[in-house]
């Protein structure tokens, strides 16, 4: 992997906290034109090929997350917390691993599940209120969205060990936010896979805001990516809305990883174009000029222009995705007018693998206060009819 | 390894032969637990603080890094949160953990970690992710700590839905609870008595006790139960000695699991004697000894001659080594106490 685009910190001289931040590393720029190679810190443009399946890949998860945003809206789901504008960073996560990788995702990354292959009701179970969570971990080697910040990381961390403990090429990879880089977790996480040289990629999408706080008040350095030189580890300051510049980074973080060189970290500065949730209320800590000028830096529009520009995203090729993510929008919708239908019952099923007598008591005592509460409905139904 | 179910870990029907009984420390006994475990069980690894070439500040692991390498046994970072937090990253792929909180207090770090994930995974899965990880932790007093190294945390964890709870009070029960509790597939607190690490008893390993969730009674009686666990066995059965010379028969329960908790054995003891008495050093206020008392009372009202007592440490921070004696419960001050019930 090319190491001249790590940010450190000079340790021979003291040093200096106020410098101005680095440009991020981008290999298209805003206008859809790739970068002069001698600009591209080492890192090749993917083939064209790969940068049409990464934009049909972030055009698909928009329209899902669109979709999804315009059903909370519709009090259809408890919450979604939107990843729009932030598809270059999650389509590129997915896009690195293989198939037995494990990716550790957060409550903001669903659309990275759904690139990697979880059904959409499955997505949305949790949204829906239905369980905490709902798909199916092993078979997509994708662990629970977790919703304490930066916790994730470890058990990233700890798969990835064990992965090297029992020889496997086995690499993980976690999404983090930006403020949860101040959380003592990410820390500890950031040393054990330093310490441990774990195959782990951490991925900071720095989407500039915690709900309403932002980045200069989580941190006083000049970027999140800094941070790497103080743990041992490479760190990549990438521009996360440049899905070329991401694929190609965290393609080869993941390399370094599975063949033995031990964990990275990867900042991509993003945009977080929604609001946290649809309870939250952006224009109360943010101007909606700074929104439109990070509207200008869409990733997907960005890259379309270079596709189209080199000729490899046609008409047809473009009729062909917009059905793609259309059809996928329909049965998102689709899965909505299914009504799940959780025993409540089950409640008592999954807390211990050993039975309890005290919650069978509590299940039974559940199961009886249903029994009663049916038998009342029945019977004033039948004195009604 | 790429599954995660239960049964692709060997289990333990290749356990050591049965060795000559000799005696041994509850220290040595955890030791032999976790050795024997992860000759049986290849999935089975120990790490923590000071846990490698040391053998543990207690000396609990000694020897296992120099039998095991460093990739089943290994010193980590010094942080706590970080340990929980890879142990359940390893579990998810198919690991068993062992680790160790060095001192009680210091596990409080791994609140987080313990709380959110470790307890909740299996559920918020619907059983899909299970975590076996064994979570070691030295606890409770007597033994001269300074601050911090005294905690009795046993009512954080224990009120915890999703966390199996237990602490032995003796080498024997130190070993089979181990070896039970390594075996499971839901995560287990395992709180260690520090003032026991040195008692001794003549065991014949591997050797096998009374299921980990239940309760036993150590002393039969007929006037009063005392229910005990971890360090204040001891002081139960002492205080049931000394009260033979009143003429009062006490029955010794030691609880062994905190969560779950042996109803049936505990409601018998109790429907038997009609008075019942909780010790335990941890405070008063919102402690282990308060559930005890409200479910027996819950289950055992009718049968009860007396209010059930607790006798614990004092609503106070875990006091000086100078001042500890003043704070443990004794059995004096168990007897006094259980002289204020009217005796008719």
């Amino acid at each position: 992997m090319p190491h001249d685009y790590v940010m450190s910190l000079n340790v021979e001289s003291a040093p200096v906290l106020t410098q101005a931040a680095p440009t991020p590393l981008r290999l298209i720029d805003d206008a859809g034109r790739a970068v002069d190679p001698s600009e591209a810190g080492g890192f090749a443009l993917p083939a064209p090929d790969i940068l049409l399946g990464l934009y049909r890949r972030m055009v698909v998860a928009r329209r899902f997350d669109v979709q999804v945003t315009a059903l909370t809206r519709q009090g259809r789901l408890a919450t979604y917390p939107s990843a729009l504008g932030q598809e270059a960073c999650e389509i590129a996560a997915v896009a690195s691993l293989r198939t037995d990788d494990w990716l550790f995702p957060t409550y903001r990354d669903s659309i990275a599940l759904l690139t990697r292959g979880v059904p959409p009701e499955d997505i949305l179970a949790s949204f829906r209120g239905e369980w905490h969570s709902g798909y199916d971990y092993y078979q997509h080697k994708i662990a629970p969205q977790a919703t304490p910040l930066a916790t994730q990381a470890l058990h990233a961390v700890g798969l990835a060990t064990a992965s090297k403990l029992k020889g496997d090429h086995t690499v993980a990879l976690t999404l983090l936010g930006d403020g949860a880089t101040s959380e003592g977790d990410a820390h500890e996480a950031f040393n054990f896979a330093a310490v441990w040289q774990a195959p782990v990629v951490f991925l900071v999408q720095n989407n500039q805001f915690a709900i309403s706080v932002p980045l200069d008040k989580q941190m006083a350095c000049r970027t999140i990516a800094d941070k790497a030189i103080g743990y041992g580890m490479p760190g990549y300051f990438v521009d996360g809305n440049d899905v070329a510049a991401m694929y190609a980074v965290v393609s080869a973080a993941v390399d370094t990883a599975r063949n033995g060189g031990g964990p990275s970290l990867i900042e991509g500065l993003t945009y977080r174009m929604e609001a946290h949730t649809n309870s939250d209320d952006p224009t109360r800590y943010r101007d909606s000029s700074d929104v439109e000028v990070w509207r200008g830096r869409d990733p997907i529009e960005r890259l379309e222009k270079y596709l189209v520009s080199v000729g490899v995203l046609t008409d047809g090729e473009r009729a062909g995705i917009t059905r793609e993510a259309e059809e996928l929008a329909a049965a998102t919708r689709e899965c909505m007018t299914k009504t799940a239908v959780i025993d409540p019952l089950e409640l008592f099923e999954h807390v211990y693998a050993t039975p309890r007598t005290a919650l069978a008591e509590q299940r039974d005592f559940l199961a009886n206060e249903i029994a009663e509460h049916e038998a009342a409905a029945a019977k004033t139904t039948g004195e009604t009819a | 390894m790429t599954s995660h179910s239960s049964t692709t870990h060997e289990s333990s029907t290749t356990a050591p032969a049965t060795r000559p009984a000799a005696p041994m420390t509850m220290a040595a006994a955890l030791n032999a637990a976790i050795r024997d475990a992860m000759v049986d069980d290849s999935s089975v690894v120990l790490f923590g603080e000071d846990v490698g070439p040391l053998g543990g500040v207690f000396r609990v692991t000694d020897g296992l890094y120099a039998e095991f390498g460093e990739t089943r046994v290994s010193d980590s970072p010094l942080a706590e949160s970080g340990i929980i937090g890879t142990a359940i990253g390893m579990a998810i792929y198919g690991l068993r953990p062992v680790v160790e909180m060095q001192f009680d207090a210091f596990s409080y770090p791994a609140f987080e970690q313990i709380v959110s994930h470790v307890a909740k995974m299996r559920n918020r899965t619907r059983g899909k992710i299970q975590l076996p990880i064994v979570i070691r932790i030295p606890y409770a007093g007597d033994i001269g700590g300074v601050e911090h190294h005294s905690d009795s945390s046993e009512a954080y964890w224990a009120s915890t839905p999703g966390l199996t709870v237990v602490t032995p009070s003796n080498p024997a029960d130190a070993y089979s609870m181990l070896r039970e509790a390594i075996a499971s597939d839901d995560p287990v607190i395992f709180m260690e008595p520090k003032s026991r690490y040195w008692s001794k008893a003549e065991l014949a390993l591997p050797v096998r006790t009374a299921p980990m969730s239940t309760a036993v009674v150590v002393r039969e009686g007929t006037d009063v139960t005392l229910i005990a666990y971890g360090p204040t066995v001891k002081t139960a059965l002492a205080t049931a000695e000394l009260a033979t010379e009143e003429g009062l028969s006490i029955e010794v329960i030691d609880l062994r699991s905190l969560s779950p908790f042996d109803d049936a054995t505990v409601s018998a003891s109790v429907r038997k004697t009609s008075r019942a008495a909780v010790i335990h050093e941890a405070a008063q206020f919102g402690g282990y000894g308060a559930e005890v008392a409200a479910r027996l009372t819950e289950r055992n009202f009718y049968y009860l001659s007396a209010p059930i007592l607790r006798i614990t440490g004092f609503d106070i921070p875990y006091p000086s080594p100078k001042l500890e004696e003043y704070f443990l419960p004794t059995p004096d001050r168990i007897l006094a106490a259980l002289g204020t019930w009217e005796w008719s």
